[in-house]
């Protein structure tokens, strides 16, 4: 190797190794292998050698070349793995700031628990229908084998507009016009706002409900009672116990409330359930003759069963609410409990 | 006496005790009934109850077997405080105390061998009463024992105890006197039967035969398989002939009026301590004998009855409908003007009573009362239902007559109350004046129950014997038939008329928790999926990914804010509103929403998103009710939460229009926006939204300032309202082919006056019906230097794409110099340079 070259190839190396980033290095390669590169003035000098020596003299600067190269490579790579750090560590962030953006609000618990009653029963192929708020006194009351004077009415505090025309009282109206407009065999819910004239610490003028109804041939009590059963159980997802005793509604006979072991207390007694282990959260019967008379359904014919729920009382003992009146107060600090 | 007890008409329950409030707190509405006024508290003594019926099981078995009996045992209380080592004693002398002026020193005999000296203050203290003494080593009520003490100097064994001192009352003015037969030496808790319960049974309106101690022996009779028997009460020896006429004009309304003269009662006699204990824990206070006689029969056998001042009676009675109009003064201190509807019981003169409702205040028997006339009878139940709630009356009594009162009970009653009346006040005893209506009277007719009924309703059979069981324990008579029996039930049951009345007092009986949950099988059908609608599920979950919180408002609003609101919409009131800020249907959702917006500003929340689905009430030209469904939405304060990075900037117009486009995206559908006018908001930022096929959807827009204002908002307020049917149509999916050649963009900036809306632009390049644009995209908006006055600068970004091959650069310029011109032509807009 001529002096020369070994002059150059010194030179290139210490530039390979004095470059500090990608750009300098680029440049040191310009230097020495660009069309005007050291190394490629070196190759130009062959063509003035005689003949028989260019090969070997080429080799010679061909083998410089592959060092510098060589050193060139390790250099970038170097060099690439220094700018990769200094990136990573300019762009780490800290992971625990929020993200941001818009946020996810929520249903009002209302909505979910009857969200809840509806699916349950859906998997059994109950139908979702709804009624009309303002109601008449027939679909709310005399059809249901409440006639006017009957002492039922008087305990249900009802809304008037006028001498026929009320706010619903119950959701059981939607029974009357289902059975009105279509045939058995039917399997319905019907959720949705009632209205009662009282209001206090336990009580608010409107409130949400969900009727249900099954009617068939061969319908018994005891289907009543199973259906009822599974139901509750699969809202609350446990395993309790459920009983049923014997009380009174003008639209269903025989006629029961459900009571469950106490969701607070698993049923040994505390202040929510007044010590007695259990609560009591639905109403329910089979439909009364009078009921399927006034919608002109054939009582030898078909049976069925008919049961009512407060939403309200299901959603507290779900969620362990105890105010009602924080239901239609809508404070978000409230609302913002539930998903 | 019916309404003796007017001044404290036994209130329903859950405003009764402390002990159901607890439950209601999460009770409050239970479905098929509104638990707080659906029932009826009946209140009885334990121990009186037993002396008919004493099964041997506890009080708590007891009160089991009632509830799942369907009488509904709401709580159990102590008759009486916790005390004990308190006796009857006798004060056989008194002295003054040398040290204390009020104070006596007394020598009592508590029945021991010796008299014990007690110190007593009491003013009544006197030489021969008989009170409770406590004697030492007793625990008084509050846990107060009692020592042997010196008061100033004197020695005191014991205490002379008031009825407060012993829990029986919550005042006192003296000791307590009992009568002079009370024995000496008994323990005051025996003689009183203090080691008793109150049970308190909440009755369903179809147990009128349970508002009695017997109605419940009888029940409870059946539960435990024992015998009992009714009380006998034979008949008085009439010592005078003397009585009233009695003329029935309504024999329907009352078939049998039974009344009795008894003369020379003494107004001046007490009512024994047992039948004031019976009656308290009755939930019934002592008035006067003869009243608390009345009462007492009424809870033993359900019979109310009333006593007439027989001297204030001018010529017969006379059971008729009143006068229209026609006044009468009432026990209660009101003066009720009456119905021509409305049975009375009447003199010669006037109407004296309401008949089974309350008594009159002219004729009430008095302090000073010797003669008084007895009336018993059976008032038909449909003649007197609705009576009492009409003049805003509730009585133990109306409450009986109307639900129905054993027909066959009057001679029964009027017999023990003047059996009663005559150990306790004396007097000398007349006939009594039957005046009956046999075909009036409820007739009872057998009912048939079908053996193949029973078991298809309830899903389990019963065996014939205990179904003939069942029924003649019920008191019922019953005839085997070939289907099943024929089944009469007794007179006071006027809950059973059809079968299904019988099969139900067989579950009942038999146990409601010995018939299966039966897992039903259940008719399978396809259930119908459709893909026309949106479901409102998706619509609510997507505002809640939106940010927005559900919210619940009542239905019933403040008249004057609906009135600021939608002036225009006629109201529809409530004829019974609970309160001026809740006494108009809601025409729109805004009127709550506003409010639940409101509610959350004045707790220092600054950012409100909010929406509820529900309906409004609208009256319609020619007067149709229309119930509309409708989704509303509010915003107000900042788009985004606090957050770091990003500038704060209040919700607008756009991002509650962004909001409600994604609910029309949910479908895939297109809508109109068209400035409108609405009484609520601001006249230049309200859009009415309009289907393609130009139904109005909804609106949307600012809260008007003045509103804002008045309202006592500090910031703007977006609202939307859309028509849930109107929003939720869908079409289906429809597939079109994709394009195999390359999209370009083209944007494009034009000037255009500002009356020009971003719709006129697109709309305008949409008419060239050119096929190769695809997509209008709006993504600027200009105004100021270098635009003249009045004009902006809106700039579109156009797709272009071809489905037959690649664009070429002549197609391009060709389209975009159709949309110059168009544009151009249509809107006066120039290209921006």
């Amino acid at each position: 190797m001529s002096a020369s070259l070994e002059d150059t190839l010194a030179t290139a190396l210490t530039a390979v190794a004095a470059a500090q980033d990608l750009a300098g290095l680029d440049q040191v390669r310009v230097d020495y292998l660009g069309k005007k590169g050291r190394f490629t003035e070196q190759m130009k000098t062959l063509g003035s050698l005689p003949p028989e020596e260019r090969r070997d003299a080429g080799q010679v600067i061909n083998e410089a070349k592959d060092r510098f190269q060589a050193a060139l490579q390790t250099r970038k790579e170097l060099l690439e793995q220094h700018e990769l750090g200094r990136r990573l560590a300019s762009e780490s962030v800290d992971v625990t700031l929020p993200g941001r953006g818009q946020t996810v609000a929520g249903l009002h618990p209302v909505t979910l628990s009857l969200r809840r009653i509806e699916k349950i029963f859906a998997s059994i192929g109950f139908g979702v229908v709804e009624g009309p708020e303002i109601e008449d006194d027939y679909h709310n009351f005399g059809a249901l084998n409440i006639p006017e004077h009957h002492p039922a009415r008087a305990m249900h505090d009802t809304f008037y507009f006028d001498a026929h025309t009320l706010l619903r009282t119950h959701t059981s109206p939607v029974q009357i016009r289902v059975m009105e407009s279509q045939k058995p065999p039917l399997k319905v819910i019907a959720p949705g706002r009632v209205y009662r004239c009282d209001s206090d610490l336990t009580h608010t003028p409107m409130f949400h409900q969900v009727e249900g109804f099954l009617v068939d041939t061969d319908v018994s009590f005891a289907d009543l009672k199973g259906v009822v059963y599974q139901f509750l159980r699969a809202y609350f997802e446990k395993d309790f116990q459920v009983r049923f005793r014997p009380s009174y509604f003008p639209f269903t006979e025989p006629s029961a409330e459900v009571d469950i072991e106490c969701v607070m207390c698993n049923g040994a007694g505390c202040r929510v359930c007044g010590q007695s282990g259990w609560l009591e959260v639905m109403g329910c019967g089979m439909i009364h003759p009078e009921v399927f008379k006034s919608v002109d359904i054939d009582n030898e014919v078909y049976s069925g069963f008919a049961f009512g729920m407060g939403v309200e009382r299901l959603s507290m003992l779900r969620y362990g609410i105890n105010d009602l009146r924080l239901f239609f107060e809508n404070d978000l600090k409230f609302l913002q409990q539930f998903h | 006496m019916y309404g003796a007890q007017s001044a404290e008409i036994r209130v329903y329950k859950s405003y009764m005790r402390v002990s159901s409030i607890v439950q209601h707190n999460i009770g409050a509405h239970s479905s098929f009934k509104n638990r707080a006024k659906n029932s009826y508290i009946m209140k009885i003594s334990e121990a009186w109850l037993r002396t008919y019926v004493n099964p041997a099981v506890s009080t708590e078995e007891l009160i089991a077997q009632l509830t799942m009996a369907g009488l509904e045992v709401d709580s159990l209380e102590p008759a009486g405080a916790v005390f004990n080592g308190v006796v009857i004693a006798e004060v056989l002398s008194t002295e003054p105390h040398p040290d204390a002026d009020k104070l006596k020193v007394c020598r009592v005999n508590t029945g021991g061998i010796e008299p014990l000296q007690i110190v007593c203050g009491a003013a009544n203290v006197r030489p021969g009463l008989k009170v409770p003494a406590a004697l030492i080593g007793a625990v008084l009520p509050g846990d107060f024992k009692i020592k042997p003490a010196k008061l100033r100097g004197v020695e005191s064994s014991g205490m002379l105890c008031s009825e407060k001192e012993l829990g029986l009352a919550a005042d006192a003015s003296g000791l307590m006197e009992l009568p002079p037969d009370a024995p000496v030496g008994q323990d005051i808790r025996d003689y009183l039967t203090l080691n008793d319960n109150i049970i308190e049974v909440d009755l369903t309106p179809n147990r009128a035969d349970c508002l009695s101690v017997e109605g419940i022996a009888r029940e409870v009779a059946l539960l435990n398989g024992l015998d009992w028997q009714p009380l006998k009460a034979s008949a008085i020896n009439v010592q005078h002939q003397d009585t009233f006429s009695v003329t029935v004009e309504v024999k329907n309304a009352c078939p049998r009026y039974l009344g009795r003269l008894i003369k020379g009662v003494n107004p001046r006699a007490e009512t024994p301590a047992w039948m004031q204990e019976r009656l308290r824990r009755g939930g019934v206070r002592s008035l006067s004998a003869v009243v608390d006689i009345t009462n007492y029969v009424l809870l033993e056998l359900g019979q109310p009855l009333h006593a007439f001042d027989a001297d204030k009676l001018t010529g017969g009675i006379i059971v008729r409908m009143a006068q229209e109009g026609e006044p009468l003064a009432l026990l209660n201190g009101q003066t009720i003007n009456l119905q021509s509807q409305t049975l009375v019981i009447a003199d010669a003169k006037e109407a004296l009573a309401l008949a089974g409702v309350m008594g009159g205040s002219m004729t009430a028997v008095g302090d000073d009362t010797c003669n008084i006339f007895l009336e018993c009878a059976f008032f038909a139940p449909q003649a007197i239902a609705g009576k009492a709630r009409h003049y805003g009356l509730h009585t133990d009594s109306s409450h009986r007559f109307e639900r129905g009162v054993d027909p066959a009970l009057q001679h029964r009653a009027i017999e023990r109350a003047t059996q009663l009346i005559v150990e306790i006040a004396g007097g000398s005893v007349g006939p009594v004046n039957e005046v009956t209506h046999e075909p009036s009277l409820p007739q009872r007719l057998p009912v048939l129950l079908r053996r193949q009924r029973i078991e298809s309703l309830l899903g389990i059979a019963l065996p014939d014997a205990q179904v003939v069981e069942i029924f003649t324990r019920l008191g019922m008579s019953v005839q085997p038939n070939a289907d099943g029996w024929n089944i009469a039930p007794p007179g006071f049951r006027f809950d059973i008329a059809i079968e299904a009345d019988l099969i139900e007092e067989l579950a009942r009986v038999h146990g409601y928790n010995q018939i299966p949950n039966n897992s039903m099988h259940l008719r399978a059908e396809a259930g119908k999926v459709t893909e026309t609608v949106t479901t409102l599920d998706r619509i609510k979950d997507l505002l809640v990914d939106r940010g927005y919180q559900e919210a619940i408002t009542y239905s019933f609003v403040d008249e004057l804010i609906q009135q600021q609101i939608a002036p225009n919409d006629a109201t529809i009131k409530l004829a019974n509103p609970i309160s001026a800020d809740m006494s108009v249907m809601r025409s729109t959702l805004w009127c709550g929403l506003l409010k639940a917006a409101l509610h959350n500003i004045n707790r220092q929340q600054q950012r409100v998103r909010l929406f509820e689905s529900g309906l409004r009430f609208i009256n319609e030209e020619g007067g149709k009710l229309n119930q509309q469904p409708m989704l509303s939405g509010l915003i107000l304060g900042n788009l985004y939460p606090l957050q770091w990075g990003e500038k704060q900037r209040k919700a607008d117009f756009f991002d509650l229009k962004a909001d409600v486009q994604a609910l029309f995206a949910l479908a895939g559908r297109q809508v109109n926006y068209v400035s409108a006018q609405h009484s609520a908001l601001h006249p230049g930022q309200t859009a009415e939204i309009f289907s393609l096929d130009g139904e109005k959807i909804g609106i949307m827009g600012m809260l008007h300032p003045e509103l804002e204002k008045r309202l006592g908002f500090e910031t703007q307020v977006f609202l939307f309202e859309l028509d849930q049917e109107l929003l939720l149509k869908k079409p289906v999916a429809r597939f079109k082919p994709l394009s195999k050649y390359p999209s370009v963009t083209r944007d494009l900036a034009f000037i255009v006056h500002e009356k020009i809306t971003a719709d006129d632009i697109i709309n305008s390049i949409k008419n060239t019906n050119d096929v190769i644009i695809q997509d209008i995209t709006l993504f600027d908006l200009y105004r100021g230097k270098g635009i003249e006055d009045n004009h902006k600068s809106v700039a579109v970004s156009m797709t272009l794409q071809n489905f037959a091959q690649t664009l070429t650069e002549s197609e391009i310029t060709a389209t975009v110099n159709r949309v110059e011109l168009t544009l151009a032509d249509t809107l006066g807009a120039k290209l921006r340079e």
